[in-house]
């Protein structure tokens, strides 16, 4: 089963000093509210937060019933919205690939798959022994969605408290919080130019494209930085 | 629970977990230090950072009252004092929240 002693140093990595929970917190904090003025009632947004867990498709999925979108409509645009967490997936999962442990195992944690349990396993997953970085990930990733949990919670509860300057304050915070851990993570070559090329790229495609702006952005970006990087090893 | 609601939830987990399934699915035959691999780490920096980006110029939700320029002003007054804390990532975030909070009403 689970190894008990790296889930629980996987758990607690989320209350160092630079950790998520703040923004992270904060995030589903505006997602809670946001939710309470949509028609959901807590049960339906808790629902949502833990088995969802991403905030833009969250997000695609309240504007889209705002719109009275049909599944379908819905499908696709979260579908869309959220193909980034493949090439996350890819990335991520080989490093944590142990012949001594279940599959079972890796396709539930797939589950925790998003930006700041991503982020904080690629910071750290050299310091764990490869057999177990399985049950470290599982650790971030409870944690991870248990704070996500409790402030889908607290939005719910106080929505009415929450002005339209908090609501901004609390939307600006999660893109400068992973901003500033994108150029934390930027070490080396390929990362640094694949971070610079993203981001001058999504916007621009976006202006052509904005639905497939975020992948085609990720490709262009991802590829040219990769053969940058290839180039200056060679 | 309304069966619409609970629709809505169910198709939105289902896509968003298909993605992650699928990753982890076929990282199975990927090595670490395969060029896949590195191509693939590149691949999803480049699509954070390009919806990092996105969000910040062409928001969603309502950061969308929010200016052009207070937000310029914001992630850049942010990313100073991100560099100037020493790569500290807390005191940039909670400082974006209550600059953004504060801006909004003169820009």
């Amino acid at each position: 089963m689970i190894n008990k002693n790296f889930f629980f140093k996987g758990y607690r990595s989320i209350f160092t000093h630079d950790s998520p929970a703040i923004a992270l917190t904060c995030c589903f904090i505006a997602i809670g509210a946001l939710f309470k003025n949509l028609g959901f009632n807590i049960q339906e947004s808790i629902f949502s937060t833990v088995l969802t867990y991403a905030l833009p498709g969250s997000l695609v999925m309240a504007e889209s019933m705002l719109i009275g979108a049909s599944l379908l409509n819905i499908f696709l645009a979260v579908w869309i919205v959220n193909a980034r967490l493949y090439p996350m997936a890819v990335s991520l999962f080989p490093l944590m690939m142990h012949k001594s442990q279940p599959k079972w195992k890796y396709y539930f944690s797939c589950h925790f798959i998003a930006i700041s349990a991503w982020l904080i396993m690629k910071s750290n997953y050299k310091n764990i022994p490869k057999k177990n970085r399985i049950d470290y990930w599982i650790g971030i990733g409870s944690a991870t969605v248990s704070v996500s949990v409790i402030g889908t919670f607290i939005g719910f509860s106080f929505s009415e408290y929450l002005n339209k300057d908090m609501m901004l304050g609390l939307a600006i915070l999660n893109p400068v919080y992973f901003l500033c851990m994108m150029i934390g993570a930027s070490k080396t070559i390929p990362v640094t130019l694949s971070v610079l090329f993203g981001t001058i790229l999504g916007p621009i495609i976006y202006l052509l494209s904005p639905e497939w702006s975020i992948l085609l952005a990720g490709i262009i970006g991802g590829t040219i930085a990769y053969l940058a990087g290839e180039y200056n090893v060679s | 629970m309304s069966a619409s609601i609970v629709s809505a939830i169910l198709v939105t987990s289902l896509a968003t977990f298909l993605s992650r399934f699928l990753g982890a699915l076929t990282s199975e035959g990927i090595r670490e230090t395969s060029k896949l691999f590195k191509w693939f780490n590149c691949l999803a920096y480049a699509t954070l950072a390009a919806l990092i980006a996105r969000t910040i110029i062409f928001p969603a939700g309502v950061l969308v009252d929010a200016s052009y320029s207070s937000r310029f002003l914001v992630v850049l007054f942010s990313l100073v004092i991100f560099f100037i804390s020493k790569k500290n990532f807390v005191y940039p975030t909670i400082f974006s929240a209550i600059c953004m909070a504060v801006l909004n009403n003169y820009i």
